[in-house]
Parts: structure tokens; sequence; C-alpha cells
């Protein structure tokens, strides 16, 4: 089964739509009920990289730890067929506890930037990015690693959140529906962002799969200990399930819930100064990833009135307050949920992967 | 989409797989409840006293004197309200702004009150400030520096403040100044207090508590000779300081700004009332003193080596003893208080006060006396 026919099914996947397209379909449904695992390449480099931004501090003190557990040296490192590498994404932004020193680094690795001409004094981040590009990619190329996690912090209320540009990269898929299976009480949403035609900008995008991991509530520049817990314990399960998947388990397919953006919302703000002229309704705040129905109350102004969802259709609301993005124009976020069906998916074989080539093109 | 409010889903539902630890404060339940009517302030804000609750006018029972004769105190006429001190914290530069551009809600006979953004260049990058911080600043020594366009920008704004809403220490400095400020801190509403001694603030402290019941505001009192710094506020011959949290740097929560705005109204009313004439009569304000500021553990290179522990985390204004949790190291040790006593701490994981070498400040309770006080 390709990965092109099951996108293309899961798009059918609207339940109102599903009994007036299944009948022209491309293929029988039948074919659904795969017995045969989707093989994908061995995942032999992996990088976890933090503090992509300066002030999101669970996964810079992660990554400072698993650097630290990589210095020791140990009994396992010659029976390791995965490689880790862990980046420090950010360093000048972490020293001074800033989300980014001259420009977000996580909108900086699109193609045209990453290989477009330097400028006189170009922003520290433009050249961080191509460095990292260097270190973890190049982008689309063979040499890239095979999976970028990502690790950040919200001030959104959102649990653990996988943020991903594709909806159909099943490497990511099958570590979230793992991730949930082992940290049940956990709420825990995979977030899709990709529905437009446009190149994926963010850092995990270098790798041959990439996911963030984003974790909140927590305010920036601080360290919980709960937070930090979740965000290790996440990463654990990763790097677990990328062993599983490396000595061949066979992880089957299934459901996954995913929420794809449809648009964002901003702020109502005064036309001459642009400041802000409300805030989030206290119904909203904290609410993410429940439905915001038309009407709902969604914005509350400083001189008590409450502005309401003008919207038509109800939509999951996410990001709901950010603190990171009132610069970015961004109060709130809005995605449809979708139910995807994932296929199972095993490892390539030795063989396979030598008599195959670079599955990974073919099926894209 | 209903009626209350949620705590952090990641939060609540960790209580539940947290293992049970024995309970801390057995013999002081009371303050535990603090703590939960600060977090029902600031979740139930908007609905439980917004523009519903009238406070009974206090009156002066005939014969009444607890602690002497009363006070007589000059009027509070010069009052200002400041917002952006730091300028990431939100709340205070909202409502600030929002008296600039409109001033009706705080008008009070009696009174000039003027807001007053202190530190725009911070507010407008969203910093918490741009060379050094501004409410550190009102040192007698920056204040009396001369020369200047050499200096930092915020020591040259104390200046400039200074020369406005004082001159600190003298017969011409205004009369009060509220100075609004947010904190990542599980705090609740916080007034703080710089001497023991103000008794026109203690009874302003004192009414706004009364004033807001079943809800409730604590008193932080900073007289430490070491621990106590020279703020923006200490200008004025009355300094309050309001800390509302918790709230992240460089957001606005709806429920967070309600809280400062409705604490605000009462002390403006207030200070209508004693300018107008009314006794207060004596009164006992109970505070928390500053005592002490506990720093990460760190290593050799000055780096955290350990997060404030799950059971301290968020517990603000709760009793620490000897031999509780404090710290947990990133491996997961725990790091027990070894203080000799039973201390209340707070500012407990405030984000601006990692590189102050600071993960929370630990206080005593004290219940202070304060004066009769009238308008002379």
């Amino acid at each position: 089964m390709s990965q092109v026919r099951l996108s293309i099914f899961n798009s059918f996947l609207n339940p109102k739509l599903f009994t007036l397209f299944s009948a022209s379909l491309p293929f029988p449904l039948s074919q659904m009920d795969v017995d045969e695992p989707v093989c994908l390449p061995r995942l032999s480099r992996v990088a976890v990289c933090g503090g992509t931004h300066g002030n999101e501090l669970s996964g810079v003190y992660l990554v400072r730890e698993l650097l630290k557990l990589q210095r020791r040296p140990s009994e396992d490192d010659d029976e390791e067929p995965t490689s880790l590498l862990t980046v420090l994404s950010n360093p000048r932004a972490v020293q001074q506890g800033r989300r980014y020193t001259d420009t977000d680094l996580n909108r900086c690795f699109t193609l045209a930037t990453l290989n477009g001409p330097t400028s006189d004094s170009p922003p520290y981040e433009i050249l961080r990015a191509r460095e990292l590009n260097a270190m973890l990619g190049p982008k689309g190329g063979p040499g890239a690693v095979d999976l970028v996690c990502d690790l950040h912090n919200t001030t959104a209320n959102m649990g653990l959140c996988f943020i991903a540009y594709s909806d159909c990269d099943w490497i990511c898929l099958h570590i979230f529906k793992y991730l949930q299976r082992q940290m049940p009480d956990v709420p825990m949403r995979f977030v899709h962002l990709g529905s437009s035609e446009k190149e994926s900008y963010s850092l995990d995008s270098v790798g041959k799969h990439g996911f963030a991991m984003e974790i909140g509530p927590q305010p920036h520049g601080v360290v919980r200990s709960d937070i930090y817990g979740l965000m290790n314990a996440g990463v654990q399960h990763m790097l677990d399930w990328v062993r599983l998947f490396n000595s061949g388990a066979v992880f089957e397919g299934g459901f996954v819930d995913v929420f794809t953006l449809v648009k964002n919302i901003d702020y109502p703000r005064d036309e001459k100064t642009h400041n802000i002229t409300a805030a989030v309704h206290s119904h909203l705040q904290d609410r993410d990833f429940c439905l915001l129905r038309p009407h709902d109350p969604l914005f509350q102004t400083f001189s008590g009135e409450t502005l309401r969802y003008s919207g038509s259709e109800p939509l999951y609301a996410f990001f709901i307050n950010e603190g990171s993005y009132y610069e970015k124009g961004i109060a709130l976020s809005l995605a449809r949920k979708r139910r995807l069906v994932i296929p199972a998916i095993r490892a390539q074989t030795e063989e396979e992967e030598q008599a195959r080539g670079f599955t990974s093109e073919e099926e894209e | 989409m209903g009626q209350s409010e949620p705590r952090s889903q990641v939060s609540s539902l960790l209580s539940l797989t947290r293992q049970q630890q024995p309970r801390r404060g057995v013999l002081r339940k009371d303050a535990a409840a603090f703590k939960q009517r600060g977090w029902k302030l600031f979740h139930c804000r908007v609905s439980s006293f917004v523009g519903v609750h009238t406070p009974p006018r206090p009156s002066v029972l005939p014969g009444m004197s607890l602690h002497g004769s009363t006070a007589r105190l000059s009027e509070a006429r010069r009052v200002a309200i400041f917002g952006g001190t730091h300028g990431n914290e939100m709340s205070g530069v909202a409502l600030v702004n929002l008296w600039i551009k409109n001033g009706a809600d705080i008008q009070r006979r009696g009174a000039d009150i003027k807001p007053f953004i202190t530190n725009p260049r911070a507010v407008e990058k969203c910093v918490r400030y741009v060379d050094t911080d501004l409410n550190r600043a009102f040192t007698h020594e920056n204040l009396s520096a001369s020369g200047g366009d050499e200096f930092p920008y915020e020591v040259r704004r104390a200046q400039e403040i200074n020369r406005m809403f004082g001159p600190k220490g003298s017969p011409e400095a205004y009369d009060v100044i509220f100075d609004l400020h947010n904190t990542t801190s599980n705090m609740g509403c916080t007034l703080i207090l710089e001497s023991s001694k103000d008794h026109f603030n203690l009874q302003m402290m004192n009414y706004i508590k009364k004033a807001i019941s079943p809800a409730s505001c604590l008193v932080l009192l900073n007289e430490h000779p070491l621990l106590k710094y020279s703020t923006s506020r200490s200008v004025a011959k009355h300094p309050v300081g309001l800390e509302v949290g918790p709230q992240p740097q460089g957001v606005l929560r709806s429920n967070i700004f309600e809280a400062m705005r409705v604490i605000l109204k009462h002390a403006l009313d207030f200070i209508e009332l004693f300018n107008e004439g009314m006794e207060f009569p004596p009164c006992t304000v109970e505070v928390f003193r500053v005592s002490e500021r506990i720093d990460y553990p760190r290593d050799a290179n000055g780096n955290i080596i350990a997060m404030v522990h799950p059971n301290l985390q968020d517990c603000d204004w709760e009793p620490l003893n000897p031999g509780d949790p404090m710290f947990q190291t990133f491996d997961g040790k725990t790091i027990p208080y070894q203080g000799s006593c039973t201390v209340y701490p707070t500012f407990i994981n405030e984000a601006a006060y990692y590189e102050k070498q600071q993960a929370f400040v630990t206080t005593r309770r004290e219940t202070l006396a304060a004066s009769g006080i009238r308008k002379a």
C-alpha cells in the first residue's frame, strides 16, 4: 500500500463524504486490510534538538542532560545501531534567555533561506540555520538524518503535542501512537500544520522525518519539574520506539486523531498603535483543543465587552494565548479534527534496503 | 463553554499520577486554605466580585481605642499608578494604557491620580529591561549621580521618575504610588509593603483584604536589610507594590487583568474615604515577612543542576517544613529543605529571578498592629 494511496484515502475520511466517495475511490476498500506492513528504511541517525527558542527551557536542560550522559562511556555503545545526535540549536539565544537574537530560528529552514545568497551582515539565526542544515541535513538530501525531534514549550495549555508538517509521515504518526499507549494519563495530540502548498520552514523539516514535541503550559524562562519530566519521558519513549523499529518490530496499523490547522485569529488591535485592545476571554483561556462554536466568547476587551467567534464552522482552538505569538499576530489557532488511518509498518531488512535503494524517494 | 475554570490540564492530571507524599503543614491547615482561596481568587474573579461587592463603610464606634490615639496624617492627594516597570509584565501595561486613554474609572474626589508607564522602551520591546532592572535602580547613589548620557537607560529613567514623582525622601514627593507587577509564581494577589511602620499602607491593605473577602490578597513585607531593594515606587511616601500571578511574561490573561483592576479599585476607594475625613480604627494585619533568599543548586560553572521540586512548585504561601522536598535534580533525586523551622515560601520559580540567583524566598508569618488613622 503506497503512501500516496493512503493519503488520498485519508483525505476522504470525513464521515459525511465517506459514503459519497467510497464508490469512487481509485482502489478497492478491501486493500485497506493490509496484511503486509509498509516497509520503511531504518532510522540509523536520530537528532534531538533543544533550545531552538532560547527561553523554552525544558529542551535546553534536557539536551544538556543528554549530552552529559553521552559523554560517559557506555557498555552499550558498540551494540547501539542508532546514533543519537543531541544539539543545542540556538546557543546565543539560550545564553541570553531570549526566544531569538535577530530572527526566529524556527522560521529559517526553507530551502530558499538555507541556500540563498548571504548578505553583508546576515542575522545570526540564518547563519546558525545553515550550520544546522550542514550538521543534520542537507534538507532534502540523501545524507540528512533520519529523524529530527525538536523540543519546544508553549505558554498555552496544550499538554504534549506532536507538531508535524505532514499528515502522512507514518514514522511520526506511529511514534505518537506509541507514546499515547506508554503515557496514557498525559493529554496528547497530533497537530498537522502543513495543509497549504507552502514548504515547511522549521528545523524538524531538515531530517527525512521530523516533528516538534511541544509541551505546555510553561512560562518562557522557567523550567517546571513536571513539564521537564513529561518531556524526558516523551523523548525516552521515542528513542525506545526507534530501537524497537530498527530491530524489526512490526507496529500495527490503526487510527490516529489529527488536528489540522485551518486558520489563525489575531487579537483586536488599535488602528494607530497596533496595541492589542482585548485579551483572550476567560471562558476560552486554557481550553486548548476544546471545540469553539459560532458565537462562543473569544475575547474580552479592556472595557469589559465580550467579542464572539464569528466563524460559521465549529473548530478546535489551540495555541491559545501563546506569549511569543503576539508579535506574529496570533491569539489562537483553529483546527479541524480528522481521524487518519495509518498502516502497519516495519523497518526494511538490510537485504531489502540493498535491493530497493532509496525507497523513500519512490514513496514520495 | 462551562462556568468553572480548569486548572492546567497537565498539572491536574499529573497530580493523579504523582506519588502520595506526606502532606505538608498538617499543623497549619489555614495556610493551605490561603492558597486555595488564592486559586479561587483568579479563577472565579470575573464572576465573583467585579462590580458586585460594595463593602460597608467602616464606622467608628464610640469609645473605641485599641492602641492609643489615632494618628493624624496628611491627605493623600497626589497618587500615581505605575505600569511597565518591567516591560513584559503585561497586566500593568494594559491597565495603565487603558487609563491613560480613558481615566474615568480611576477618578476619585480629593485626589489627583496619574497613570504612568515607567519603562516605555522595555514595554516597546516586551522585555523586562533594556540595560538594567528599573525596579532596582532607585538607589541613593543612582538618583544623586550627575552626568548622564553614558548611564544605563534605566538609571537615567530612574532619575527622570525621581524628578517627576519625588524627590525620594522629600516633602514634595508623591503621597502614594502603586506599582503593578506580574509574576510567573503562583502567588495570587499580593500586596508588597516596604515598612512595618507605614500605618497608612497597613490600613489600606486591611481595607482591601476586607473588601475582597472571601477572596484573598496576602501582604508581603520586605524590610530585610540585605534583601530589600530600591523600587520605582519607593520614590513616594507610601509605596505599594501589587504583584499578581501566575502569568507568563509577555502574556495577558484576562482573569489576572481583572483581579488587578479590582484590587486597585478598592485601593483608590480607600484613598477617597480617607481624604474625605473617614477615621479608620486601629487594626491588625497579617503579613509574611521576607526572611531568606534560596538559590537553585548550581555546579561549579554556575549552571542550575536541579529544579523546584514538584511538591513545592505552585505552593506559594504554604508551609515548608525542615525535611520537606525542595529541589529535584534532573536525574530525579530529591533535595530537602534544611532550615531550622517552618517557613512560608513565595516567589517560587519566578522566571526573572534565575539570573538573580533566587529560586524562592522564605517568609515568616507575623501580625502587625496599625494605629488608627485620620486625615489631619
